[in-house]
C-alpha cells in the first residue's frame, strides 16, 4: 500500500464511531481524506486533507439473500470476499465492477491481490464491460446507511430492486467519489452469474470498422455483454495467447448466459460478422482472462520502465464517435486507444507532459458529446489538469448547492471532484 | 388531504399574472376559464381533486425557462403535469399554483439508430417510442400499463415501470440524457447519448423525483433490438403459496424471465369477465411468464419453467403456441385496473414492494384486513420483483366508504414496511403516501432528502406538498450543529 500522509489517521470499527469521526472533523474543521481499501487514491484530484478516515474495519458480509438477489454488507468489504461469496450461489455482481487499481499498483500490491472494496466501486461507480447489458454500479444500488458531512446519520433507498419512496439517493451517492457522504453499509442488487461465456474475435479491422462491427452486435438480437476492440499495440499485451500472437487487432464480442443459447448466438454472430475477415472463438478461461484485461484497462502501457507512467484517459462518448474521437487525438498527440462499450468508452493513453494532453482531449470530448477523466497521472498534473470533465456553470453551481447541502463545512474529501466542491 | 395554505396575495395577481404569462406563450396557451380548467383538476388519483389556479401549455424549452422564471420572481407555486394518468396525486393541482402541462411538447426529436437511443420531447407518449423504432427492429423496454397514454417526461419524473422491467430495468436503467429547468428558469443537460453522466449524478437523482426538482423538456431513452423469440405461459395454481413457491424456483434457477406475473382469483374472474383471455377458473392463482431470446434459449427455457410448475403442483400449464395467443394472456393482466372499475363504482390501486418470499403471507394478511374492513380487494402482482398492486373496491357514493378503503391500504403499505418492503415500488409518493413516509424515514433521512431539493429549489415553488410530510423551510435545513467542545471523542480508535 502506498505510504500513508502524515497526520492522523481515524478507523472507526462501527457505524457509531464513523458518526464519532464525522463529529469530530466538523467541531475540529479537519478535511477528512476518506478511504476504503485505498487502492483508488491517485483517481480524482489531490485531497486537501488533515487526517485519513480509514473505513477498512466497516468490512463484513450482513445478510445474503440470494433467493431474492440482495446483498448487504458494510461499505468496506473487500469485493474479493463479495465475489467469492456470490460464486458460491452461482451469481455475480453484474455490473463487473472495475478494478483500476492494478493501474497505479507497484509489483508489490499485485502480488498481494486487491484490496479494492464493494463501497469504492459503488462510490466510484466503476462499471466493467457488461455496462451495455447489465447496466452501471449505480444501477444496483439499492440502499444505504452513511454518515453527512454534517455528522448526521442517514439511510436511504431499501432492500427491494423496486422502489420510487423519496429521491433516489443511491444514484447520487454511487459516483459521487466520497464527498458527500460516508457510506457505513450498502445493499445491492446481485444476479445469477451466466453458466457459459464465450467471445468471438473478429482481426485485423481498423477502428472505425471494428466499432461498426461491434455496433452491429449490439444491435443484434444476440444479447451482447462484452463489445471491445483492441487495437495491435493493445492486443499484444494480452495474457491471451489468441490475442497477443494474432499479429492484429482484435474485436471482441462476447456472449452469455444458458449453454445451448450462448452456443446459437455465437453462431449467429460468426455468421452476422464473418464477411468482415478471420473469426474465432474463445472459450471459458480465456475469455474470463480477456475481458478482465479490458475491465481494468491494464492492456494501455504504462510506457517506459522506470519514467513516469503515461497519463491515462477515460472518455465517456456517444458510440459511434469512438473511433473519430480516438483518430482526432492520436492526430494531435501521440496515443494509444482501447476501446470497450460497443466504443462508448475509449481508453487513451498519451504521452507524459504536464498537462496529459488535457486541452486536446477536452476538444475532441467537446465535439462529440460526453466527457473526459483523468484516470491515471502524476499528483501534480492532476493538481493543475481538471480531472473531472469542467461543467457549464448552471451545472457547477447546482454540484456545488448539493454538496454543500450534505457537506457544508468541506469534511469529505474537499476538492477530489472539482475545486471547491 | 392536508395541503399547503394558498397564498392570497398570489391569488390577488391572478389577472396580472395571466397577462404577464400571455406575454410568453401564445393567449390560448394559458387556460385561466373555470370549464376548461376542469380537465385538469386531478389525475388518475381522482379522489382527490382541486381546480388549479391557472395551466399553461407552453411549446418549447425557452417558454419553460421564461414562465419558471416569471413565476419564480413572484413566488407563485408549479405543479408540472404530463398526461395525468400518476396514481399517486403528483399532478394534484393546487389552489395558487400555475399547472404547467407539458401535452404541447410532443415530437420525437431524433432516432439515432447508430447510437441505439431516441431523444424525445417528454409529452411523447410511451409507446409512440416503440411505434417509432418497431420497423427497424427496437423498442423500448419499459413499458407501463397505461403506456398508450403516459407521456415519457411523466414516466421520467415517476420512474415508472413496467412487466418487463424485472429483466430490462426501470425507467431509470434506461435513460442517458435529460434537459431539465430549474425553479429560476435556469436550463440543465444532465448525461447526452453516452452511458455514464460525469459529476454527480443529477440524471439519476432527478429520475423519480415527481415533477419536485425541476420540469423535465427533453429525455434521451435507449432503445433494444426487439428479441428473436418470445414465448409466454400461463400456469394455474391451488393456492397463493403454491404460486409463490413457483416464482422462488424460477428465480433460484437462475433464470430471469422478461415477465413474471401473479394475479389472484378475485382478479383472474374479474379480468376474465372482463375481457375473456382465458384464464383458469379453478385456479387461486396464476401466473404469466415471459421468455424471449434465442428459439434455442427460450425453447431450453420453457421446459425448465414448465417442470418447476408442474414440481409446484400447477393445476394448469399452458404455453402460447402463437403471438396471438401470448398477447391474449397479457390482455387480462393489462385490463386489470378496468376490469376491476367495472365490478365497484370506483376502486383504489395500491403499490407497495415485499421481499418475493413473505409474497403468501403479505397475501393472506391483505385478506384478512379485507374481510376486516369488509371490502373486495383483488391482488395483481409484478411476482418477479416483489412489486404487489392489490386493487381495493369501493363505493364512494357510500358515506365513510372511501376513509375506510384509504384506511385499510395505509395499513397494507406499512404490512409491507414491515415484513422489509417500500410503500411505492413504481407510482411514486405524491399525495397519497406522502403522510406515511415516516414509516420507512426517519426525521434525519427525510431532512437529508429534503435538503436535495433546497439545491433545485430553495424556495420550494415546485409542486409542493407531494413526497414530504412536512415542509421545514431550506434555511433551517441548512443550519449545522456543531457539537464543539465535546471534542474528546474518546470511542474513536486513532493512529
Ligand atoms: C390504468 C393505469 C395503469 C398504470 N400502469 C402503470 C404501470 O404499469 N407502471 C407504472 O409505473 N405506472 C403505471 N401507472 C401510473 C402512471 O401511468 C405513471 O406513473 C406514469 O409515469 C405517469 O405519467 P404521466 O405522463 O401521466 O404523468 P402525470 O400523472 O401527469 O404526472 C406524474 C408526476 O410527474 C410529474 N411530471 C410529469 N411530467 C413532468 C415533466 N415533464 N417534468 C417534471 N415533472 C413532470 C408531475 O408533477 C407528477 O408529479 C398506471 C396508471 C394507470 C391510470
Amino acid at each position: 500500500m502506498a505510504a500513508l500522509p502524515t497526520g492522523e489517521v481515524l478507523k472507526p470499527a462501527d457505524a457509531e464511531q464513523l458518526g464519532e469521526a464525522l463529529r469530530w472533523a466538523v467541531a475540529e474543521t479537519r478535511p477528512l481524506e476518506v478511504v476504503g481499501g485505498g487502492t483508488k487514491r491517485q483517481l480524482g484530484r489531490p485531497v486537501q486533507s488533515a487526517a485519513l478516515l480509514d473505513l477498512s474495519a466497516l468490512s463484513k458480509i450482513e445478510n445474503y439473500e440470494p433467493e431474492e438477489l440482495v446483498l448487504s454488507a458494510r461499505a468496506a468489504t473487500p469485493l474479493a470476499e463479495i465475489e467469492a461469496a456470490l460464486a458460491a450461489r452461482d451469481q455475480m455482481l453484474a455490473f463487473e465492477p472495475a478494478d483500476y487499481g492494478r493501474l497505479y499498483a507497484t509489483a508489490n500490491d499485485c502480488a498481494n491481490g486487491s484490496r479494492a472494496t464493494l463501497g469504492g466501486a459503488l462510490a466510484c461507480n466503476l462499471s466493467g464491460p457488461r455496462r451495455i447489458k447489465a447496466g452501471a454500479a449505480r444501477d444496483h444500488l439499492l440502499g444505504f446507511k452513511a454518515v453527512s458531512g454534517r455528522a448526521e446519520t442517514f439511510k436511504a433507498g431499501g432492500r427491494v430492486v423496486k422502489n420510487v419512496t423519496g429521491y433516489d439517493l443511491c444514484k447520487l451517492l454511487a459516483g459521487s467519489y466520497g464527498t458527500l457522504a460516508a457510506m457505513s453499509e450498502v445493499t445491492i442488487k446481485v444476479l445469477p452469474a451466466p453458466e457459459r461465456t464465450r467471445t468471438v474475435l473478429l482481426f485485423g479491422l481498423d477502428d472505425a470498422a471494428a466499432i461498426g462491427a461491434l455496433g452491429a452486435a449490439v444491435a443484434s438480437p444476440h444479447e451482447v455483454s462484452g463489445a471491445a476492440h483492441l487495437p495491435v499495440p493493445a492486443a499484444r499485451r494480452s495474457a491471451v495467447a489468441y490475442v497477443s500472437g494474432a499479429g492484429a487487432a482484435v474485436t471482441a464480442v462476447r456472449v452469455e448466459g444458458f449453454g445451448p443459447s450462448v452456443l446459437a448466438r455465437c453462431a449467429a454472430l460468426r455468421a452476422q460478422l464473418g464477411h468482415l475477415g478471420a473469426i474465432e472463438e474463445l472459450h471459458s478461461k480465456h475469455s474470463l482472462t480477456l475481458w478482465q484485461e479490458v475491465r481494468d484497462a491494464t492492456l494501455l502501457g504504462a510506457g517506459a520502465e522506470g519514467a513516469a507512467p503515461r497519463p491515462l484517459w477515460r472518455l465517456s462518448v456517444p458510440p459511434s464517435e469512438g473511433p473519430a474521437v480516438a483518430a482526432r487525438l492520436q492526430a494531435e498527440t501521440e496515443a494509444e486507444a482501447l476501446f470497450d462499450w460497443a466504443g462508448g468508452l475509449v481508453w487513451l493513453a498519451v504521452a507524459p507532459s504536464a498537462d496529459a494532453a488535457h486541452e486536446a482531449v477536452r476538444a475532441s470530448v467537446a465535439a462529440a458529446g460526453g466527457h473526459a477523466t483523468l484516470i491515471r497521472a502524476a499528483p501534480e498534473v492532476r493538481a493543475t489538469v481538471p480531472v473531472f470533465q469542467p461543467q457549464p456553470p448552471a451545472l457547477a453551481a447546482l454540484s456545488a448547492r448539493i454538496k454543500a447541502n450534505f457537506d457544508p463545512a468541506g469534511v469529505l474529501n474537499p476538492g477530489r471532484m472539482y475545486a471547491g466542491v | 388531504m392536508r395541503m399547503p395554505l394558498p397564498d392570497q396575495a398570489v391569488i390577488a395577481q391572478r389577472t396580472e399574472l395571466v397577462a404577464a404569462l400571455r406575454e410568453i406563450v401564445a393567449a390560448d396557451d394559458v387556460i385561466a376559464d373555470e370549464a376548461a380548467l376542469r380537465a385538469y383538476e386531478c389525475d388518475a388519483l381522482s379522489a382527490y381533486r382541486q381546480l388549479p389556479f391557472l395551466v399553461v401549455l407552453p411549446r418549447d424549452t425557452g417558454e419553460v425557462s421564461r414562465v419558471l422564471k416569471l413565476c419564480g420572481a413572484r413566488g407563485v407555486k408549479v405543479v408540472p403535469r404530463g398526461a395525468g394518468t400518476g396514481l399517486s396525486g403528483g399532478a394534484l393541482p393546487l389552489a395558487d399554483a400555475v399547472t404547467l402541462a407539458l401535452g404541447k411538447f410532443n415530437r420525437i426529436l431524433e432516432i439515432d439508430y447508430a447510437n441505439r437511443c431516441v431523444v424525445t420531447q417528454p409529452g411523447v407518449a410511451n409507446l409512440a417510442i416503440s411505434q417509432a423504432v418497431d420497423a427497424a427492429g427496437f423498442y423500448y423496454a419499459p413499458d407501463p400499463s397505461s403506456q398508450i397514454a403516459c407521456s415519457i417526461g411523466g414516466n421520467v419524473a415517476e420512474n415508472a415501470g413496467g412487466v418487463h422491467c424485472l429483466k430490462y430495468g426501470l425507467t431509470t436503467n434506461n435513460l442517458l440524457g435529460l434537459e431539465m429547468v430549474l425553479m429560476d428558469g435556469e436550463v440543465v443537460r444532465f448525461g447526452g447519448k453516452q452511458f455514464d453522466s460525469e459529476g454527480y449524478d443529477l440524471l439519476g437523482l432527478t429520475t423519480g423525483s415527481e415533477g419536485l426538482l425541476g420540469v423535465i423538456t427533453e429525455v434521451t431513452v435507449r432503445i433494444l433490438p426487439k428479441p428473436s423469440s418470445v414465448c409466454a405461459l400461463l400456469l394455474g395454481f391451488a393456492s397463493n403459496e403454491a404460486a409463490g413457491a413457483c416464482v422462488a424456483e424460477i428465480i433460484g434457477a437462475g433464470i430471469i424471465p422478461a415477465g413474471l406475473e401473479m394475479m389472484d382469483r378475485p382478479a383472474i374472474h374479474a379480468t376474465e369477465d372482463y375481457c375473456h383471455p382465458g384464464y383458469p377458473l379453478d385456479a387461486e392463482a396464476i401466473l404469466i411468464c415471459e421468455l424471449d431470446g434465442p428459439e434455442v434459449e427460450v425453447d431450453h427455457l420453457v421446459a425448465r419453467v414448465r417442470d418447476f410448475a408442474e414440481g409446484c403442483g400447477a393445476t394448469s400449464v399452458r404455453v402460447s403456441q402463437s403471438e396471438e395467443e401470448r398477447l391474449r394472456y397479457w390482455l387480462g393482466r393489462k385490463s386489470a385496473f378496468p376490469a376491476a372499475a367495472r365490478i365497484a363504482p370506483d376502486y383504489y390501486v395500491m403499490d407497495g414492494t415485499i421481499p418475493r418470499a413473505r409474497m403468501p403471507e403479505v397475501l393472506n394478511r391483505i385478506a384478512a384486513l379485507a374481510r376486516e374492513y369488509d371490502l373486495l380487494v383483488a391482488n395483481v402482482f409484478h411476482a418477479g420483483d416483489g412489486n404487489l398492486h392489490p386493487l381495493i373496491m369501493y363505493d364512494a357514493n357510500n358515506p365513510g366508504e372511501l376513509e375506510r378503503t384509504e384506511e385499510m391500504g395505509s395499513k397494507i403499505l406499512k404490512y409491507c414496511v414491515e415484513v422489509g418492503g417500500v410503500l411505492t415500488g413504481e407510482h411514486g409518493v405524491g399525495v397519497e403516501k406522502r403522510d406515511l413516509m415516516g414509516e420507512m424515514f426517519n426525521e434525519d433521512d427525510l431532512n437529508q432528502q429534503q435538503r436535495v431539493k433546497c439545491a433545485f429549489d430553495p424556495a420550494q415553488l415546485l409542486n409542493p406538498g407531494k413526497m414530504f410530510p412536512t415542509l421545514h423551510r431550506c434555511a433551517e435545513l441548512g443550519r449545522m450543529h456543531v457539537h464543539r467542545g465535546q471534542a474528546a471523542f474518546p470511542h474513536l480508535p486513532r493512529f
